[in-house]
């Protein structure tokens, strides 16, 4: 019979703003609370795994490596890894769901720790690793200042306003509604409504794209415990099951990828499963770029291709009270730049019923946490049943 | 010194780079199966040859999409410019990110046609393209 894998443990750290607590600390609290959460002590985890490991490529982009926690908390580890060669950063989720299922490790800390706001504020501390020149798949784009993932992801958006007909007003719905979640969710770095009005009037960044529909560089550690079927016996929590995963990269390039992996990875992730569209209760899906949240609800056949816009128009469908909820801890846009791993951890505490003032309704059993979108993609089905 | 960030040349992407002095844009071509490799390597990634070299291509293609940056991310940077993804005619499968200069930002659209034009900054010639018509 083939083994199960879970989530059964979530922790996440205080967000902020150019935080003065050590990343590393970051990421003690957010295990401090996981644990506590699943109701595991650290002798019982024998795995660890992580996005993208130990990078000093953008300062604070990745601060605390896998080898760095495993010495720091003493870890008699089985199995790990830490690498940025994956299908983006829930990829780390899918590796340790597999090793449990292998049996290689019974029960895995998977964490994403981000220190990118605090690292601008202390560039001394934290200083850009420069070269004169560019490199690798970098060279084709900094000579042309196309130097910010919003240059890249603008471009695929401007597409779909082209092909389709994507307006404004309609994409503002992803930022709407982020910033009106993030009102009830006390961790999230902006708790405050935004506007129609203060969308449209927002600057822009890279047209199509305004300063709203960007998220913001935080300071914060998030952790998801990853827990084998046969060792759920050690867990007092509601174990999440990882009904299916799903992830995929063509060419690791903004410009030479004919379109968006999220359009791979979506129609991929009903193929693990017997559920569908239909039986899902929340979808807490990667905004780092309100465009990528778009592209996965028609990715993940929520909607056709090239309807998402006329999809989330005036916003009721995705509200918290809607028929499919989004994003209902503000996504990155409201709660901060998480990195990818706050929306599987939404979606655990969703589906387990613990998420007091913003809990949606109904009892929650399925739900879709997505990382990426752009050249790599990764999906996860979640459920409690 | 130029105010861009340059690229580092080796081996590989030295024609790509310095075509421009000559007036050439150079593509990575395969000589066994006639297709383009971009970014340039070694080998083709369409049949695994390794009997590939650089090769001069049209300098005309279309605007398969673009963006317009307003956002100064350095000191300096002028605002607003216009970045595109650029299809080359008769090179299916690359694509080039450029900027598109000589006109304002405005004006371009998707399906522009442009001719490639290059810059020099020290010893590299920087691909551009120049809108020579609307959208067909």
């Amino acid at each position: 019979m083939t083994r199960e894998a879970y989530i059964t443990g979530v922790g996440m750290s205080e967000i902020g703003v150019g935080l003065e607590r050590h990343p590393l600390l970051l990421t003690t609290d957010a295990v401090k609370e996981a644990l506590a959460n699943a109701g595991l002590t650290i002798e019982q985890i024998d795995g660890v795994a992580t996005y993208p490991g130990m990078s000093h490529g953008y300062p604070g982009f990745s601060p605390v490596g896998a080898d760095d926690l495993i010495d720091t908390l003493g870890i008699k580890a089985k199995w790990y890894c830490g690498g940025g060669e994956l299908t983006s950063q829930l990829g780390a989720v899918v590796e340790a769901a597999l090793a449990v299922k292998a049996g290689l490790a019974r029960h895995i800390i998977c964490y994403r720790t981000v220190y990118e706001a605090a690292a601008m504020k202390r560039p001394d501390e934290y200083p850009m690793a420069r070269s004169p020149r560019a490199s690798g798949y970098n060279q084709f784009f900094a000579p042309y200042n196309a130097v910010s993932a919003v240059n890249w992801v603008a471009q695929y958006a401007m597409r779909h306003v082209h092909r389709y007909g994507l307006t404004r007003e309609q994409l503002a719905q992803i930022a709407l509604t982020g910033r009106a979640n993030g009102c009830l969710n006390p961790r999230a770095l902006v708790q405050k409504p935004l506007s129609m009005d203060e969308y449209l009037s927002a600057r822009m960044i890279s047209e199509p794209l305004c300063l709203f529909d960007c998220d913001r560089y935080s300071d914060a550690s998030t952790v998801l415990i990853v827990s084998a079927g046969d060792a759920l016996g050690d867990v007092t929590a509601t174990p999440i099951r990882i009904a299916s995963m799903a992830g995929s990269v063509n060419r690791l390039s903004w410009d030479q990828a004919e379109w968006m992996a999220s359009y791979d990875t979506g129609p991929d992730l009903w193929t693990h499963t017997d559920y569908g569209p239909k039986d899902v209760d929340t979808v807490q899906l990667y905004d780092g770029f309100s465009f990528l949240t778009l592209t996965w609800l028609e990715a993940l056949g929520f909607c056709d291709i090239g309807e998402g816009g006329r999809f989330i128009e005036g916003g009721q469908r995705i509200a918290r009270d809607g028929e499919l909820p989004l994003n209902t801890f503000g996504g990155q846009i409201s709660a901060g730049r998480l990195h990818g791993f706050g929306f599987a951890h939404e979606a655990v505490v969703q589906l387990r019923g613990d998420a007091g003032e913003r809990q949606i309704a109904n009892s929650p059993k399925v739900a879709v946490a997505a990382s990426g979108g752009g050249p790599l993609a990764t999906a996860l089905l979640l459920a409690n049943d | 010194m130029s105010e861009r960030t340059l690229p580092r040349l080796d081996p590989n992407n030295r024609a790509y780079w310095t075509g421009g002095e000559r007036g050439e844009l150079m593509l990575h071509h395969c000589g066994d199966c006639d297709r383009y490799i971009h970014p340039p390597k070694p080998v083709c990634r369409y049949c695994l040859s390794e009997n590939v070299a650089p090769k001069a291509v049209a300098k005309t293609g279309v605007v398969d999409t673009y963006t317009v940056n307003h956002q100064p991310w350095k000191p300096n940077m002028a605002v607003p410019f216009v970045l595109a993804r650029v299809a080359l005619d008769d090179v299916p499968g690359v694509y080039l990110t450029t900027n598109v200069v000589g006109c304002d930002p405005s004006e371009v659209a998707i399906g522009d046609r442009v001719c490639m034009i290059f810059e020099q900054h020290d010893d590299v010639y920087l691909p551009m393209a120049q809108r020579v018509g609307g959208a067909e």
